[in-house]
């Protein structure tokens, strides 16, 4: 029997997108969080045009980087606890692609709603429109960094007590360089950094896995 | 024709079992028998390839099964003690994913049929939260009824099972191993089979 990855890796999508729509309230939790955290600023802050403008840029980062960061050591852990990462990991497909389906499917859920309401957000600080554009596209090339580097710290931390902190410990150093490069608005290199993650992170995942379950 | 040679696990500082050796062929069925601890779970998970033994191989059709990893993987189906059913997916949903996930992919009428079989006729649409544990494991097991993978692997499948359940299981088994399948089945109950050769290896605690 010929093994088909095309098949096999859309039955994967289908399930991770249909398991976070019905667990609506960990996508929307996520999503009011970063709304929350990100209309606070103005808030709290002198209504200065020009400081709003100058911090948009690291303060929309930030609050994507926690978002993205609550609740991901589940990624793996729940599979783990029910038995069905083992019956992920003995499906005909490598692991590595596993990994990659499970990571793309966490960016088509609460990676694109991050995306599509930042520019909305992004008016409580007076951004040109231009500046909004620069922003969405740092955040498109830099959500998948930080979740693909999420699924290592999850996998890393697979099956540790108080694994989730252990995991924002090691992944948020890694995050640094994005975080650096995004809230400057220096997109092309914010892909420069994604390029090398999108490479090496399912591996490094997909070997932790293996790991945590030996 | 599946092949363990002089097997060892060790799990902390315990041997679990060591120099175990043995082969299943076409149309038989292995049970393992043993207190709890001494390793069922282990070997099982050695023989699918989740685990490595800390000396000895495993080999289907002479070949290592660490080489033959994706080959292998397509030739076996596990059932583990945790079934992974997903509460979030109705059963139909669950079956339909994990054979879809092994490239398998099952129409929605095949399911309901395999489902019905498991005796959830009408249960298809509630979700897996709402139901019980023994219906949870019999979701689990609706995947072995249009299965032609040529090796089963079954731990403690029949736990929470009644004996209607423990029946179809059996028949399941049956049917397998007169297609000239394989079975390792990990087990305190009796399988019954009318169907194949039987062995029987009982692990020491």
């Amino acid at each position: 029997m010929k093994a088909n990855h095309a098949v096999m890796f859309r039955w994967l999508i289908r399930r991770e997108v249909l398991l976070a729509w019905r667990r609506k309230a960990d996508l929307f939790s996520a999503l009011a969080f970063y709304i929350i955290i990100v209309s606070l600023f103005p808030l709290s802050m002198d209504p200065d045009s020009r400081l709003l403008r100058s911090i948009a840029g690291g303060v929309l980062w930030v609050s994507a980087l926690l978002a993205t960061m609550l609740g991901f050591h589940r990624m793996f852990a729940n599979d783990f606890a029910d038995g069905s990462l083992d019956q992920l990991i003995l499906t005909p497909q490598p692991l590595v692609l596993t990994v990659i389906g499970k990571t793309a499917a966490q960016f088509l859920t609460i990676g694109i709603s991050l995306i599509l309401i930042s520019p909305l957000l992004g008016l409580q600080y007076g951004l040109t429109p231009n500046d909004t554009r620069q922003l969405a596209w740092s955040l498109l090339l830099g959500i998948p960094v930080l979740i693909l580097l999420n699924a290592v710290g999850a996998a890393l931390t697979l099956g540790v007590h108080g694994g989730g902190l252990i995991a924002a410990l090691i992944v948020l150093p890694l995050c640094v360089p994005s975080l650096v490069f995004g809230a400057g608005g220096n997109v092309s290199l914010v892909g420069a950094v994604l390029a090398p993650t999108l490479v090496f992170a399912p591996w490094a995942a997909a070997a932790a896995i293996r790991i945590s379950l030996g | 024709m599946l092949t363990a040679t002089e097997l060892e696990c060790v799990r902390g500082n315990r041997t679990v079992f060591q120099e175990l050796s043995f082969s299943v062929r076409p149309g038989e069925c292995l049970q393992l028998t043993g207190p709890n601890g001494s390793g069922k779970t282990s070997l099982i998970r050695i023989l699918c390839g989740l685990m490595e033994p800390s000396h000895g191989t495993v080999s289907w059709k002479k070949l290592d099964i660490r080489h033959l990893a994706e080959d292998y993987r397509t030739c076996i189906t596990y059932l583990g003690h945790r079934h992974g059913i997903k509460e979030e997916l109705t059963p139909l949903e669950n079956l339909q994913i994990i054979c879809g996930l092994n490239g398998t992919e099952i129409s929605r009428n095949h399911a309901v049929r395999a489902l019905e079989y498991m005796g959830l006729a009408n249960r298809e649409t509630a979700f897996a939260r709402f139901l019980s544990e023994g219906q949870r494991r019999r979701i689990a097991l609706a995947r072995l009824v249009f299965n032609s993978s040529e090796i089963w692997l079954l731990d403690e499948v029949l736990t929470a099972l009644d004996r209607d359940g423990m029946e179809s299981v059996q028949a399941l088994i049956d049917g397998h191993l007169a297609r000239g399948g394989m079975a390792v089945v990990a087990t305190h109950h009796g399988l019954g089979l009318s169907q194949g050769r039987f062995q029987r290896i009982e692990l020491a605690a």
